[in-house]
């Protein structure tokens, strides 16, 4: 079995968030830019703000988390 | 032709879905050296950790699909099912039951069977349990298949063997500890990849009040309809609600199912395996705001011509298929890329319903069944290679039930009901055998064998019809016609007759046989538990304080919604 310390889940959770928040808000501007999406309410461009939300989640667990694990 | 188009992206967010919880799985491999660490996640896990697992592996995406499409038949009756059907279960569990299991140091729920009564009460759950287990496990899995070539257009056998050697993947090289890591993903996929049909529902409905507003009383009201059997769409009464969903199956399936349970017991301490099931509460009362939001939106959409909004037909039956309302309402709101974190959020809801079978499955087979009549001197090192192994075969046996499944349809009608026949009457021989010192090994065997053979009983003479009219009445507590007898209250009743056969069995049974002398209850039974004082620490770090604001969440929500 390792000796190293393990990253905690948060690690994981915030990771997975960051990264997809990432694309999804990259997605929201680009709809900024072609609003050819033909989705009900597309004019309230979900990808944009819920991307930001999941972004800023996302940051909220890895940072932490990452700086746990270099201190430990 | 498929409902809804994945572009580039949203393969791409998928793929990366797939790439991160295999990857979670190779990393943790190095940490589990241990039949603990494999089997129990090394019980190192904070309350936080445990909780969120414990919900996620309850909640399946075939759960989220049926009730979002429920609601659309049932309307707010279905919050019954997460609320009084879960909450004061749940608070049961951890303030009562959890130190009994806990303190016993088992490694599962037929390990304390044993424990506290003898080798057979633990093999009959054990081999129950397991075959329950795998079958849920291939059924999920053969309508994440269903569900998806509808919806998407996939091939059937790629979806399955894909979906299923990746939760196989996983477990295998991390055990338990891969099954949690991956299950609170999966919970915030979810929630990040569903909770915003439910907003974009409102926001087009103009308001909750909007999509409240113009209900029949029948789908809008979660108490008030309740008086009469006739007043609701799902054809119970008050009684029936609170006996047979809110004790016997609530109680039956949170209190001693060990796939949930499991996550508690991968606990760092006694106090948070207490707290696991109680954070969890939290979690599963907000759950409608997801589930019975968009299942609202759903049937306004749909009796509403200028939506647009139309169900897919049931593929075997040709019926409207509500279980398709939440993807439709994901190719409606969600735009590329969305759609891709959307898909991800449902196949992660069926990877973790999955993932929840199997590690509770390979712990079941290593130290209930393998270790106790096949190899007894096996060493720990082995045990872990048999949990790999299992895990392997588990997943097998799973994609064959799939394939039962797809040439036998009505065989789900069948197992959709093994809940009744496992958990209801285990849930009175545990509690019994927690609370009364007296309850015996002999009464507890047979109480929960007349239990099973109960719950199976009356489940066959309703589906094959040989049970007299007078006897169906008695049994379901209804004067209704036979025909206006809805499936939902014969399960309820059979749930509640298997329950209470077993409890009256066990009781009777003990009263004549000899009990477990009290030396041998230590740490099993009431009385005979020593349970660590929390009086020192802050009120927010003990589970009776948490458990109180629960109870005034849920008491507030049945208020608001009555």
């Amino acid at each position: 079995m390792s000796t190293t310390k393990m990253y905690s889940i948060w690690f994981f959770v915030g990771g997975m968030l960051t990264v997809l928040g990432i694309i999804i808000f990259a997605m929201g501007i680009y709809y900024i830019f072609a609003p050819e999406s033909r989705t009900v309410l597309a004019h309230l461009n979900p990808s944009l703000w819920w991307g930001a939300i999941m972004l800023a989640a996302g940051l909220l667990f890895l940072i932490p988390a990452w700086m746990g694990h270099r201190k430990a | 032709m498929s409902v809804i188009q994945l572009s580039w992206v949203d393969w791409s967010i998928i793929a990366l879905y797939f790439v991160f919880i295999i990857g979670i799985g190779f990393y943790l491999k190095r940490f589990t050296g241990t039949g603990e660490d494999y089997f129990l996640a090394g019980r190192k896990n904070s309350s936080w950790v445990a909780g969120l697992a414990f919900l996620s592996a309850n909640l399946g995406a075939l759960e989220i699909l049926g009730w979002t499409g429920g609601t659309m038949k049932y309307g707010m009756f279905v919050s019954h099912f997460y609320w009084v059907g879960a909450i004061p279960a749940m608070l049961f569990l951890g303030l009562y039951m959890m130190p009994f299991y806990y303190s016993s140091k088992i490694h599962s729920v037929p390990g304390y069977l044993k424990l506290r009564f003898d080798e057979r009460s633990r093999l009959l759950n054990a081999f129950s349990f397991a075959i329950m287990t795998l079958l849920m496990s291939g059924i999920n899995l053969y309508l994440m298949a269903l569900v998806l070539r509808t919806i998407l257009g996939w091939d059937w056998h790629l979806s399955m063997w894909i979906s299923a050697l990746a939760v196989g993947c996983y477990i295998m090289l991390g055990g338990l500890m891969s099954a949690i890591f991956t299950e609170i993903v999966q919970f915030f996929l979810i929630w990040f990849g569903l909770f915003l049909v439910a907003i974009l529902g409102t926001v087009e409905m103009g308001g909750m009040h909007q999509v409240l507003s113009g209900l029949p009383d029948a789908m809008s009201k979660l108490w008030a309809t309740t008086g009469s059997a006739s007043s609701n769409a799902m054809g119970v009464t008050w009684a029936g609600i609170i006996l047979g969903l809110g004790w016997v199956l609530s109680f039956g399936y949170w209190t001693t199912d060990f796939l949930v349970v499991q996550r508690a017991f991968s606990s760092k301490d006694l106090r948070s395996a207490r707290m696991t099931p109680i954070i969890a509460s939290f979690f599963k009362m907000a759950l409608p705001f997801i589930i019975v939001v968009a299942g609202l939106v759903a049937y306004k959409l749909t009796t509403n011509p200028l939506a647009h909004f139309e169900l897919l037909k049931h593929p075997v039956t040709g019926e409207p298929w509500n279980d398709t309302a939440l993807p439709l309402l994901i190719a409606r709101y969600y735009p590329q890329g969305l759609v891709g974190l959307g898909i991800t959020a449902l196949l992660a809801g069926f990877m973790a319903g999955q993932a929840g079978n199997v590690s509770a499955f390979n712990t079941v087979w290593t130290y209930d069944i393998y270790r106790v009549l096949i190899n007894k001197k096996a060493s720990d090192a082995h045990l872990v290679w048999m949990g790999r192994i299992t895990t392997l075969v588990g997943i097998l046996l799973s994609i064959g039930t799939a394939y039962l499944a797809m040439q036998f349809n009505t065989i789900m009608d069948y197992i959709q009901a093994i809940f009744s026949w496992v958990n209801a009457p285990l849930f009175a021989t545990m509690l019994l055998g927690m609370f009364w010192k007296r309850t015996s090994a002999t009464g507890a065997f047979w109480g929960l064998i007349l239990g099973m053979v109960t719950s199976f009983t009356i489940f066959l003479g309703f589906k094959l019809g040989f049970l007299p009219p007078a006897l169906v009445h008695m049994i379901t507590f209804s004067q209704a016609p036979i025909h206006e007898i809805s499936d939902m209250s014969r399960n309820l009743s059979q749930a509640a007759w298997a329950w209470s056969v077993c409890a009256i069995a066990t009781v009777l049974l003990s009263l004549v046989t000899k009990p477990k002398p009290e030396s041998e209850l230590v740490g099993l039974v009431k009385g005979f538990t020593k349970v660590e004082h929390e009086g020192h620490m802050a009120w927010y770090s003990q589970p009776k304080y948490i458990a109180i604001i629960a109870v005034v969440v849920f008491a507030a929500l049945n208020i608001y919604f009555w």
